[in-house]
């Protein structure tokens, strides 16, 4: 553009002069900076100048003191008790329950390592039924917990900020009781004596079918499960759908999209990365649930936390009960690899 | 008849009022801007066209059919957002393909025009990329392309420009005009930059406190600014307090305060049998009307006053000088720095003469 200098507005002209007092101040800023470096280095100004990142080598012995601490816990309460289990798996049981030895003065006494746990783990569909099972239990509260948690989170991230805190307040406010009083209550609420039980009874007799137990189901321990994690599917979903810029919906509008279209093609595309944190949040504690399955399953309800359980605590046979344990974090890790990797190809837009 | 028409479109906020009885008439293809400074209600007459927001009275009418039962989905109106509001979880094509698949068009067709749009807005080597990939520049063509694929009746623009730095904003003016002209469609430019509204529009409405102040070309703005806040609000301008003498045809004699007498133009849009003497106002004038030098030429033009150099900020191109006259009052003048006969800088604290011509400057009366 050909700029006839006499019609160049005022506001132009100012423009142009403060932007050469800027430049001309990060140049002499330049200038101190490589100063400074001369007073410190007079040949090795290529070598400074490299190395920038020298600056964060004097900080780690802040970063260790910092990291450091967690870093020792979790080695020692976390990967070390792994490394145990991993190697307790591998043992005999002991004849009292705990662990045979490894080395023995007794030739005859069982000792040593075997592969026998996993032989038998492998042996027995039962083990993979019960795996299935889980999974599939666990499926169905992340997805009941998303169908639930979606309304919720999108409810109160546009609601106005002032009433945003107490309604998240509200969400997270039954982990103010204990985890196990909330099953038992559970266990009254969903009681032959009780409002659901009585309305679903009766019900079913009117249309001339048998009563059922709500208590001591597949379908309450799914009620409980969902119940004690729905917190975990809104809080992330809430966080992701809080920092979507109400302006793209707009622009839909604006281009056409009608209420439904505007949902299945901007908001719910842009929450997937808060989907998958709440279904993994949700999927792997359910997965290790056995408290509920006990207290509000009945005898077949019956999920690998309960199998674990029932290793250390009723059989005392240790080492298939640590093979168990360790073939569930195999499966929990390779999910939580598959969740990151669909949540990740999620987050690359947002 | 015009293709937009507004008429005494009202709109409250508790109780402040946004938009206070504003009629306007714009043209089917014309680049029509909206000027104002913040909270002028310039953005909330945008959203009323677009159906974001709706009038508490009067009617906003489009090819002489009252909008406002139509959702802005359904308007054949376009927004080019200030943020530009492109989907970050689609791609370029699939962002300028979306008004198409939500009008349900038929995959040929989509993928077809798809491919002219990206081609038009030059981005077909972008297609596959994401927003964030792209330069500012290129994502306001993205958003441009957009909302012009569906070839709108209206292109409604909020602030487009105001995101980018100085050079790209020069080089988006150009490609806006260009655009406008290419494609047809009335774009409707809502911007609190003047020197951008006079850039590009074929004419402005000039905004103040929900109020329209003045609807005119861009030359007849800058020239002929019918209320000092349209004077002040477009450009630089010197204002003198000023009364009239004699306003006659041809000519007006203005009294400037504490100054003397002086031969003005006619008062622009005003009958001149209404402007009785003795009325008062201001005189306003360009720094680039006002000469200044000391002998010769400046002497020889009919309205000149003795002054004194107070300041100067040289620009290279050019130098605009702040001299006081003897009134006290403080007029710029903006030199040329390469014209014949300026070769000479004057100091501050010289002695100067002030003059401009009779036909430069307007009066506005009170």
């Amino acid at each position: 553009m050909s700029e006839n200098p006499t019609r160049l507005s005022p506001a132009a002209r100012l423009s142009r002069w403060l932007k050469n007092v800027a430049s001309a101040a990060r140049a002499r800023r330049q200038a101190a900076e490589k100063r400074n470096l001369h007073l410190g280095n007079e040949h090795s100004e290529p070598v400074a100048n490299a190395g920038s990142a020298s600056a964060a080598v004097f900080r780690l012995p802040v970063k260790w003191l910092v990291s450091g601490p967690p870093f020792i816990f979790l080695l020692l309460f976390f990967v070390a008790p792994g490394l145990i289990m991993v190697l307790a798996s591998f043992r005999y049981p002991g004849e009292f329950g705990g662990l045979a030895p490894v080395i023995s003065v007794d030739p005859n006494a069982l000792h040593g390592l075997t592969l026998e746990t996993y032989g038998f783990f492998f042996s027995d569909l039962i083990y993979a039924e019960i795996f299935a099972k889980s999974f599939l239990v666990a499926l169905a509260a992340t997805l009941t917990c998303l169908v639930m948690a979606y309304p919720l989170a999108l409810l109160i991230a546009r609601s106005p900020k002032k009433s945003r805190d107490p309604m998240v307040l509200l969400v997270i406010l039954p982990f103010a009781s204990n985890f196990l009083i909330r099953i038992y209550a559970w266990m009254i609420l969903l009681g032959p004596q009780a409002v659901p039980s009585l309305l679903v009874n009766g019900l079913l007799g009117t249309l001339g079918m048998a009563p059922v137990h709500l208590l001591f189901s597949p379908f309450a321990v799914l009620v409980a499960l969902v119940y004690v994690h729905l917190p975990f599917m809104v809080l992330p979903l809430y966080t992701n759908l809080e920092k979507h810029d109400p302006v793209l919906l707009d622009a839909a509008r604006d281009l056409g999209a009608n209420a439904w279209q505007r949902f299945w093609r901007v908001t719910f595309p842009l929450s997937l990365p808060g989907i998958f944190s709440g279904a993994t949040l949700v999927f792997i504690p359910v997965l290790g649930m056995f408290a509920i399955p006990d207290i509000l399953g009945g005898t077949g309800d019956m999920l690998i936390g309960n199998l674990i359980k029932e290793q250390f605590l009723g059989t005392r046979d240790w080492p298939f009960g640590s093979t168990l344990s360790i073939m569930l974090t195999i499966t929990v890790l390779a999910c939580v690899w598959l969740a990151a990797r669909l949540g990740g190809m999620g987050r690359r837009h947002a | 008849m015009a293709q937009l028409e507004i008429r005494n479109v009202t709109r409250r906020f508790g109780d402040f009022v946004a938009v206070d009885n504003i009629s306007l008439n714009i043209e089917a293809g014309e680049f029509f801007t909206l000027l104002g400074p913040s909270g002028c209600g310039k953005t909330t007459i945008l959203r009323m066209i677009a159906g974001f927001d709706l009038p508490d009275a009067g009617q906003i009418l489009l090819d002489g059919k009252d909008l406002a039962d139509t959702p802005p989905e359904q308007r054949p109106v376009r927004t080019v957002f200030q943020s530009y509001a492109l989907f970050p979880h689609m791609t370029v094509a699939q962002n300028i393909a979306f008004p198409l698949v939500m009008a349900r068009l038929p995959q040929n067709e989509i993928r077809q025009r798809t491919q002219e749009t990206l081609k038009h807005m030059r981005l077909a080597d972008k297609a596959d990329h994401y927003p964030r990939e792209l330069s500012g520049g290129q994502q306001q063509r993205v958003a441009l392309g957009r909302a012009l694929i569906s070839r709108p009746r209206l292109l409604l623009l909020d602030e487009p420009l105001a995101a980018l730095d100085a050079k790209l904003r020069e080089e988006m003016q150009i490609e806006l005009i260009n655009l406008q002209r290419d494609v047809g469609i009335t774009f409707v430019f809502v911007t609190h930059a003047q020197d951008e509204a006079l850039a590009l529009s074929h004419h402005i409405a000039v905004m103040n406190r929900g109020r329209v102040e003045q609807v005119d070309e861009p030359s007849k703005l800058y020239g002929f600014p019918k209320s000092r806040f349209v004077a002040d609000f477009i450009g630089h301008i010197n204002m003198l307090d000023a009364q009239v003498l004699e306003a006659a045809h041809g000519h007006t004699r203005l009294n400037i305060h504490g100054l003397g007498e002086i031969t003005a133009p006619p008062v622009a849009g005003v009958a001149v049998d209404g402007l009785t003497s003795g009325v008062g106002g201001v005189f306003a004038i360009r720094p680039e009307q006002v000469r200044i030098g000391i002998r010769g030429e400046v002497a020889e033009l009919k309205n000149h006053f003795p002054g004194e150099v107070r300041n100067l900020l040289y620009c290279g191109d050019v130098t605009t000088y702040k001299v006081l006259l003897a009134n006290g009052a403080m007029i710029e003048a903006l030199l040329p720095n390469s014209a014949p006969g300026r070769a000479e800088l004057f100091k501050v604290g010289d002695t100067v003469k002030v003059g401009w011509r009779h036909d430069a400057g307007v009066f506005l009366h009170e």
